[in-house]
């Protein structure tokens, strides 16, 4: 068969249903195989929101999310959702076409050196010389990605290849030398673990996205349950726990919350469980002298990289805390967690609006009684972002950021992705106007595979975080302004999907309900203060 | 500080590239770099002398074993390695400079490569210092090139780095 036909027949084997793309010259003859596999291709119109698309699918079904682009201009495009996966840690393959092979370095017509270009974003790379190493290249691509510290991986096939024959044989396993990440955790290590565990009165765990990718959410619960420690959360990590639970105490960090701030501040033991402590967690470490900090993460090169650490631990977080469920003993810390309440349920002042806005918070407290349990909630960048992280309330729900990189226009495609990911569960993006004038091509792909999923675009006429920083360190905010912007009711009319906008607080139950209702995609612009600030 | 680090990585297309990408992209900042395959053809030795302190070696060690294409990472310190380095340095030479030329490769153990008219060039393999010093001997004469490589290195005694 052609390499074109083994390319699709590997998808098929890996178990692949759908793949998020946008079609080109160099990639038609992957496309012309893919069309009769039974593989469903979702058209985005954007090829960057292809990526993010399949970053939203990976995040909800924990296996390699796959998009597809042809060469030149499609590839690059791709560049910053591969940059947003890596960065945030999901697997995602992404299949690039390529020129002709005897064309490669003569700047042919929609050239372009993608493996080079993506290199500080991908895990790894390929591009397919050799037809007879196509199936191979797949599997290990799969492997790479799902496997250890996940992340993207690119494989780039020259057109011509694509159409040459090769034998399809599609490996059970995968044997790369180079490549075995450590799973279990050092048994001295944990011991350590252990001790310091039993040694602490006032322990507190920070559980971050590695939790997700470990699937260890249950064994997080139990493990916190039994000696009953405190959770806070890196923004990756938020909804691993449910945020209801009396262990629960926010997210911690520049954008965090008191509780889980003065957690960290003034705790004997810090856990550090999946997480990278990226520089917006890592402030809340700041002041910290002697606490010993134990740092439990698949990624070797993270332990020690932004935060000393007293004990690392490498290893797969689910194997580990197994381990470590097995061996600690029972505890109350009935004091600290006494301490911690205190400051947690300390009157918050809610801040009213001016007439003809609406306060985002109350907006997204509102929102919550109308979650459905599992709800997946993703979070675009910027002012929505921490309006949202820091009232939305999920239990047994999902939420979803691009925390790492904070690409804006992430949440609508990344919605798509978890839509089709899981299209029995309630997802629902929420982003701002500045983001929305970044990815409202995609309502269109909404729209065409019938997608179910429900937008709310938080409507400032401004970037209201830039703004803030600006005022903050500059005392004058410059080109913020989102004058001539359209309205995003109509812009949703104009996509045949029904919108409405609420500019009180007393219109918002009104409007969720209309919105949860509906089984098809729903827009609710929110009319927000221009002044309206980040800050809790 | 500067450390000599020993890499064993697959010997395909692009795995250079990929190394000293990571070095420019974390701002590692690299003094010397040689690549040669080694008794296994499929393998590839690359030798890095790169300068930092402690925790940023740790990192650069960290951070190349995260490469696909990286079988083997080690750092050595200085008392652990045999390191050469190979120069060839073309001087001006007068018919009457001649002996003295040669004597000085006699004494430094470099050998006479090729000569001309008024040229000689001379070959030098050692470790860096004595490189340097070589160098110096022979400015006065005025030095019209000077090739380098990197610094390769093994392993004193019967320890041995492989796969």
């Amino acid at each position: 068969m052609t390499v074109a036909r083994a390319m699709v027949e590997c998808l098929k084997a890996e178990g692949v249903k759908h793949v998020f793309g946008y079609p080109g010259a160099a990639i038609c003859p992957f496309y012309d195989e893919l069309i009769s596999s039974g593989i469903e291709h979702i058209l985005v119109r954007h090829e960057v929101n292809s990526g993010h698309a399949a970053s939203g699918y990976a995040r909800m079904t924990g296996k390699a999310g796959v998009c597809v682009a042809t060469s030149g201009p499609g590839a690059l495009n791709l560049i910053t959702s591969i940059a947003t996966a890596y960065m945030d840690s999901i697997p995602i393959v992404a299949i690039t076409g390529q020129v002709n092979s005897d064309q490669i370095g003569r700047d042919v017509f929609q050239e372009a050196d993608i493996t080079g270009s993506a290199e500080p974003f991908v895990k790894h790379s390929y591009i397919v010389k050799d037809p007879a190493s196509i199936c191979d290249v797949i599997k290990k691509a799969f492997y790479i990605a799902e496997t250890g510290r996940p992340g993207p991986v690119l494989i780039d096939v020259p057109m011509d290849v694509q159409n040459m024959e090769c034998e399809f044989c599609y490996p059970d396993k995968v044997e790369i030398r180079s490549y075995k990440p450590t799973t279990e955790g050092n048994k001295l290590q944990l011991k350590r673990v252990a001790d310091a565990i039993l040694k602490a009165d006032k322990p507190v765990i920070c559980a971050g996205g590695g939790v997700f990718l470990s699937g260890a959410e249950e064994e997080l619960r139990e493990l916190v349950h039994k000696c009953n420690i405190p959770v806070i959360n890196t923004m990756m990590g938020l909804s691993n726990i449910d945020m209801s639970d009396p262990l629960y105490f926010g997210m911690m960090g520049m954008h965090g919350v008191r509780s889980a701030n003065y957690a960290v501040a003034n705790c004997d033991l810090l856990i550090l469980l999946g997480a990278r402590m990226g520089d917006r967690a890592v402030t809340a470490l700041e002041g910290l002298r002697d606490t010993p900090i134990i740092h439990i993460d698949i990624d070797p090169a993270e332990i020690g990289k932004n935060v000393d650490v007293t004990t690392p631990v490498v290893g797969d977080i689910k194997k580990i805390l197994t381990q470590l469920i097995s061996v600690v003993q029972e505890e109350k810390h009935t004091e600290w967690l006494n301490e911690l309440n205190a400051v947690k349920n300390a009157p918050a002042d809610v801040p009213g609006s001016k007439p003809g806005t609406l306060d985002p918070r109350l907006f997204i407290r509102e929102l919550n009684k109308y979650l459905e349990k599992d709800a997946v909630i993703v979070s675009d960048v910027g002012s929505n972002q921490i309006w949202t992280v820091n009232n939305i309330m999920l239990t047994k729900g999902r939420f979803l950021t691009a925390g790492g990189m904070g690409t804006m226009g992430y949440s609508l495609p990344a919605a798509l992705g978890a839509k089709k990911a899981c299209p029995d569960r309630q997802v629902i993006a929420l982003c701002g106007d500045g983001s929305m004038q970044m990815q409202f091509m995609e309502l269109a792909t909404a729209v065409q595979h019938g997608i179910d999923i429900k937008i709310i675009v938080f409507v400032n006429n401004c970037l209201g975080m830039v703004r803030e920083y600006q005022e903050r360190l500059y005392s004058r905010a410059i080109a913020v302004d989102l004058d001539g912007s359209p309205s995003y009711e109509a812009i949703a009319g104009a996509y045949g999907i029904k919108a409405e906008t609420v500019t009180e607080n007393s219109q918002a139950e009104q409007a969720i309900r209309n919105m949860v209702e509906s089984d098809k995609p729903y827009l609710i612009q929110v009319i927000v203060d221009k002044e309206e600030d980040s800050i809790i | 500080m500067k450390h000599t680090i020993s890499i064993l990585v697959e010997n395909q297309a692009g795995v250079l590239a990929r190394i000293s990408g990571l070095f420019a992209r974390r701002a590692y900042n690299i003094d010397s770099l040689a690549v040669g395959v080694t008794a296994d053809e499929n393998v590839s030795r690359i030798t890095i002398v790169a300068d930092g302190d402690d925790h940023i070696l740790e990192q650069i060690l960290k951070q190349l074993n995260k490469l696909i294409d990286v079988i083997k990472v080690r750092s050595f310190s200085e008392n652990e390695l045999l390191t050469r380095e190979l120069v060839l340095i073309k001087v001006n030479c007068t018919p009457a400079q001649r002996a003295e030329l040669i004597s000085i490769a006699k004494i430094t153990e470099a050998k006479i490569s090729d000569i001309s008219v008024n040229t000689i060039t001379l070959e030098l393999s050692d470790y860096s210092n004595k490189i340097k010093t070589f160098e110096e001997l022979l400015r006065p004469y005025g030095i019209k090139e000077i090739v380098r490589t990197g610094t390769v290195a093994i392993q004193r005694g019967s320890a041995s780095l492989t796969i």
